[in-house]
């Protein structure tokens, strides 16, 4: 049954990506490469990979597609077709392709408990993680307490591209949309209760972009709080099942963006500031540095929580908690100032 | 039939020589992203077909598991979780940059690009 599953959702996989190969609509390829995203999602729970399955249906499906997509506004919708033929591309990539499936006659059988990989020191993990660290989610453990400096690592990059983004389009504001919007600022306080027919009149004076959709304001007015409350439990309760820093960040960010989609951007940057948001994303490197610090002024070595609490349990416990919220923190920082700065981009400015 | 075992290699090298197609041949800037999207999603999926156990279950140890004593091996997922989202940042960078290049040249096919290089 496992591996009927797994060859389904591997067929479809290869379909979609011979489709986004094939199509020259990029609105499309970034649709498919939605699909795309969401079946491996499946496929990894499948693997038991439940965290990474969670993080690439937010990131994959959510994020990434809405980043294309603020960039495909801003360029080009239509591939142009290749002045060359690619048959030199063709063929490096079956040469490659041949020599990759050459090497994995080596490798060891898919699913096979013997293989090298599960002997080396995920045994340990595996054994001691409860007693050593305490979460029962043994990926929280490795991630946050035995390679938490590669954590860190990351963490780390995602703010430098943060920067890069901040650098490369900043946050420059749309005018002609602001002075726009400012206006009937007294009018749209009372946009709720008002009948249709002003709603109508209403959006003729300013066009919100969500204006014209009733169903999806009423659904994400619904929708958003219950995102952002389970985006917490995802963030809080990653001890214990899939989850973590990473996941409730970006489901977080993910809340907020479908916020600024429905009720216009700058609606969205007066409730959740850019300047608040570089703080934020500062504050969440800063709290996992810092934890690393205060377990090296406390006598351990950096990112060593034993010591941060007179049982070590307790210590590790404390300690995974404050950079899984360090973690979570910046990744919602960051991914929110992505998506401002793309949508804040006016077309073609320079 | 010891090669039937290493399929989920096989489609993941097809899907991965296929995102590695789009980046090469292809021209146009956002193309090429999502190539190399396509890319990065298979070398995941290579990755968690390696820590896969058949039998076993997702690492996570509590009073419904302990009965199992089979898990998944949670290496290649601590790896993966972190490089999905360091690339979702890459992708990020990469549209910025092809945001500016749009903006200074007015397209996002490579050969443009190249042909307006040349002119100046």
């Amino acid at each position: 049954m496992e591996s009927v599953v797994d060859i389904v959702l591997l067929s479809f996989l290869c379909i979609t990506v011979v489709a986004i190969v094939y199509i020259r609509k990029l609105f499309c390829a970034i649709m498919l490469l939605g699909i795309f995203s969401l079946l491996s999602a499946s496929l990894f729970v499948t693997m038991d990979a439940v965290d990474v399955a969670f993080t690439e249906a937010a990131v994959g499906t959510g994020i990434s597609s809405i980043l294309l997509l603020s960039a495909l506004a801003l360029t080009h919708t239509r591939e142009q077709r290749p002045p060359h033929q690619p048959y030199i591309a063709l063929l490096v990539v079956v040469v490659t392709g041949a020599v990759l499936i050459y090497g994995t006659m080596d490798l060891p059988r898919f699913g096979d408990p013997n293989s090298p990989i599960h002997r080396h020191v995920a045994v340990r993990y595996i054994a001691d993680s409860p007693h050593e660290v305490g979460p029962p989610n043994i990926v929280t453990s490795v991630l946050a307490s035995y390679r938490g400096y590669d954590t860190l690592g990351e963490t780390v990059v995602i703010f430098t591209a943060g920067i890069a983004l901040v650098g490369l389009l900043g946050f420059r504001r749309r005018q002609e949309f602001k002075v726009r919007l400012y206006q009937p600022m007294d009018k749209k306080t009372s946009y709720a209760e008002n009948s249709t027919e002003d709603g109508d009149e209403f959006e003729d004076n300013i066009k919100l972009p969500g204006a014209n959709h009733m169903v999806l304001r009423i659904v994400g007015k619904m929708f958003i709080p219950l995102i952002l409350l389970f985006a917490l439990y995802v963030q809080f309760h990653g001890d214990y099942g899939p989850g973590g820093g990473f996941q409730a960040g970006v489901i977080f960010a993910s809340g907020i963006i479908l916020y600024a989609l429905i009720f216009d951007v700058e609606t969205a940057m007066r409730v959740i500031t850019p300047k608040g948001l570089r703080l934020l994303a500062v504050a969440g490197v800063f709290i996992y540095g810092g934890v690393g610090l205060v377990c090296m002024f406390l006598g351990g070595n950096f990112l060593d929580y034993n010591v941060l609490s007179a049982h070590p349990l307790h210590g590790q416990h404390l300690g995974i908690f404050l950079i899984e919220l360090g973690v979570g923190i910046n990744v919602f920082a960051i991914m929110v100032i992505m998506f401002y700065t793309f949508a804040n981009r006016k077309r073609g400015s320079v | 039939m010891s090669w039937v075992g290493h399929y989920n290699y096989w489609v993941a090298i097809f899907l991965m020589m296929s995102g590695f197609y789009v980046v090469i041949s292809r021209g146009n800037l956002i193309k090429k992203l999502i190539g190399l999207n396509v890319f990065s999603t298979s070398v995941f999926l290579l990755y968690i077909s390696m820590g896969k156990i058949f039998g076993g279950t997702a690492p996570i140890i509590n009073e419904h598991s302990q009965k199992f004593q089979l898990f998944s091996n949670p290496i290649p997922h601590v790896l993966i979780l972190t490089a999905i989202v360091v690339g979702v940042a890459t992708t990020a960078v990469g549209l910025a940059l092809t945001v500016r290049i749009n903006e200074r040249y007015g397209t996002i096919e490579e050969d443009e690009i190249r042909a307006k290089d040349d002119s100046l």
